[in-house]
């Protein structure tokens, strides 16, 4: 299944946590980042991905596009998703995932606005986000095609002339040829990948120094 | 499910792609041709079978094998948005510390070819060739002069490294908190804990039976050791890898092991393969490079002055100076964090045409790097097939023992595992050492970088070994 790239505005990060940021003395344990498509219709989400630094839990909310005049309101889509196993080591810590539509707890058609809260929960990290933010929708379909009436309804043959003697039944023949044709064409089209040991050019392998670079 | 299945099916691609280059697929190839004479292969059911046909002459078992064989050691594929980099490392810290590691080791392995005035490679002149030819086989009487010579680094070096290596976003104040490590290693690396080790080493249990403790001289063999030699002859007839890595969880009989091991790496001596191996001897003799007298030093230090391993040294000779020449060795740095180093043919810097990498296997010795070829000497007597062996283990096993990487089985998960184990059993004598300035690691760290080689009795360290194999991991080294 294909899918397109939708340009995205993600917002700075804010913490949320209790009491004065600058005079309390733990971290913030969560952050909400909100991501705006300012110059796109409401769409389908396809898939989310992006790069893990440090955060252990996601979740995901998201505001439609509703049909009415009522104003459109915040729906949880991703619950408390986890993605480092255990908080307090290395686990999951950096690694890219993506999230898709049917992992979602609702529908995600016409969507305007996403908000993504992070939360880490263990004190020994300084610092936790997620990186290199990606939205898709869905591709344009494949374009179908339509056949011709006789391709698709092939008219009934009439009865077939009686066999000569002692040849095979044409039908027979022709599924067999058809086998032989497949396997001859599977054999063309895969060629081997094997690795040249040569480690010298054209011979020789004088060198110098190892380079740093 | 829609993820497991395209997850699988790329799996499938992957490893078809592989295989395809192999010697197992010419050779598949080659008998289903020759199996178009036999008379029950039909032509309309050519597919189904030529399947069959490979069922019943155990064609399909040695496929079987190679896809278990590739499944065990290459990493299953990683998110499409990863870069290589990311598979080879994912955490970006590390990747940096061994990039920095081996700008050091570079640097120092150029000072010592400036110093000493020697190039890292040149072509030897044929009367030299000759001479080489002749003593193939008794290199080790050769006295050349390697006072010169120091070895690359030792593995204290390299512990030095891993002790400071540091997470940026980790909070590493003085304060003491309740993760604070009171080892040697301050990474906060996901390490088994016990109860998760007593169900991935579950064969290794009390009740179970063990070769190396079970079939001493007082315990009666009936009871265990004659059924378990039953069984692994039965493993060999069938010639299944994936029971033999299972069977061998419980150690390997003496007479068996050679087989048996040859069977978990996939190893089996082909015409082909001894051709390769004549093929490296043929480089060795053609090219000298800087890297030999390295690991003549080497030799010369560990292996030879070895109670039990210095019959061996031409042996080591032989494996060594061929695997440095063995460019498929290259290909494990795909899922190594470790990268080969590079060089310029002379008068060509710059020019990536002239790129080579230096050795052509891309691995620079140190100090110890030999033992881990010399246990491996008392299975095999074949120079072609010891040298397989050996280099299977080391795209495997080996390599992780000497790079930075967060892989479980890497040499900084094994410290952890080590400290970690260490303070929970045994927290007394892990305080003791402490209070008198002897960190636990800094001992244990040399027999875990060397696989306990040159540590451990013979026949005690190849039972380790056969433990590694079973499990595919080296976690039981810290253990």
């Amino acid at each position: 299944m294909s899918r397109v790239s939708v340009p995205c505005h993600v917002k700075g990060t804010v913490a949320l946590q209790v009491g004065d940021v600058r005079t309390s003395q733990g971290r913030p344990g969560v952050l909400v980042i909100d991501v705006t498509f300012p110059s796109v219709a409401p769409f389908e989400l396809q898939e989310i991905t992006f790069k893990n630094y440090y955060t252990a839990f996601l979740t995901i909310r998201v505001r439609q596009h509703t049909s009415t005049h009522t104003p459109a309101k915040w729906v949880t889509c991703l619950r408390d998703y986890c993605l480092m196993p255990d908080p307090h080591s290395e686990e999951g810590a950096q690694e890219y995932v993506s999230l898709f539509k049917h992992q979602m707890l609702c529908d995600m058609a016409r969507v305007l606005e996403l908000r993504l809260i992070l939360r880490q929960p263990s004190p020994l990290w300084l610092s936790f986000t997620v990186e290199e933010l990606q939205i898709y929708q869905q591709g344009p379909k494949s374009p179908s095609m339509t056949f011709p009436k006789w391709l698709s309804h092939p008219v009934p043959c009439e009865q077939s002339a009686p066999l000569l003697e002692g040849l095979p039944e044409p039908s027979r023949v022709s599924s067999e040829v058809q086998q032989m044709w497949a396997l001859t064409e599977m054999i063309r089209a895969s060629h081997a990948s094997t690795r040249i040991g040569r480690f010298d050019v054209d011979g020789c392998y004088d060198l110098n120094l190892l380079s740093y670079t | 499910m829609l993820q497991e299945e395209s997850d699988l099916s790329l799996i499938i691609a992957q490893i078809v792609q592989k295989l395809k280059g192999s010697n197992l697929y010419a050779q598949l190839e080659r008998q289903a041709w020759a199996s178009l004479q036999r008379p029950e292969i039909k032509l309309e059911s050519l597919k189904e079978d030529i399947k069959e046909f490979f069922k019943i002459s155990g064609w399909e078992k040695k496929l079987q094998n190679a896809v278990y064989s590739e499944l065990s050691v290459f990493p299953l594929p990683s998110h499409p948005a990863a870069p290589p980099e990311h598979l080879k490392e994912p955490l970006v810290y590390m990747r940096k510390a061994q990039g920095s590691w081996e700008k050091r080791i570079l640097k120092s392995l150029n000072s010592m070819c400036t110093e000493l005035s020697i190039p890292l490679a040149r072509k030897r002149p044929v009367g030299e060739q000759k001479e080489l030819l002749n003593k193939w086989n008794e290199m080790g009487t050769d006295e050349p002069d390697l006072s010169l010579f120091r070895p690359v680094y030792a593995p204290k070096d390299f512990l030095e490294v891993l002790i400071n290596l540091r997470n940026p976003n980790y909070e590493n104040g003085d304060s003491l908190s309740f993760r604070t490590h009171l080892g040697l290693i301050q990474v906060p690396l996901k390490v088994k804990d016990i109860p998760e080790l007593k169900e991935f080493f579950v064969e290794l249990g009390l009740t179970t039976g063990q070769l190396g403790i079970d079939d001493s001289t007082q315990v009666p063999p009936e009871l265990f050791e004659n059924e378990h030699v039953r069984i692994g002859q039965k493993v060999l007839a069938e010639q299944d890898s994936a029971a033999a890595q299972q069977y061998i969880r419980q150690g390997s009989p003496t007479a068996l092991r050679a087989e048996l091991w040859a069977l978990i790496l996939n190893i089996s001596s082909q015409p082909e393969d001894i051709l390769y191996y004549e093929q490296l001897k043929t480089n060795v003799i053609q090219h000298d490079l800087l890297v030999d007298s390295l690991i003549y030093k080497d030799v010369k230090l560990t292996a030879s002055n070895d109670d039990y391993y210095f019959v061996f040294e031409d042996y080591l000779y032989q494996v060594l100076l061929c695997f440095s020449r063995d460019t498929s060795v290259l290909g494990h740095f795909a899922y190594s964090s470790a990268s080969p180093p590079k060089s310029y043919i002379r008068g060509k810097l710059g020019l990536e045409e002239y790129a080579v990498f230096y050795p052509p296997n891309g691995v620079i010795p140190f100090h110890g790097f030999s033992m881990y070829v010399a246990p491996l000497c008392f299975l095999y007597h074949e120079p072609s097939k010891l040298y397989q062996i050996f280099r299977e283990m080391y795209v495997r096993f080996f390599f992780r023992l000497h790079s930075i990487s967060s892989h479980p089985s890497g040499i900084v998960s094994l410290c952890l595992l080590f400290e970690t184990l260490l303070q929970t059993y045994l927290p007394q004598l892990f305080y003791h050492l402490r209070e008198i300035g002897a960190q636990p690691l800094r001992i244990s760290f040399k027999w875990m970088v060397r696989a306990f080689s040159g540590y451990l009795a013979t026949d005690q360290l190849l039972l380790l070994w056969d433990r590694i194999l079973g499990y595919n991991s080296l976690e039981i080294l810290a253990g």
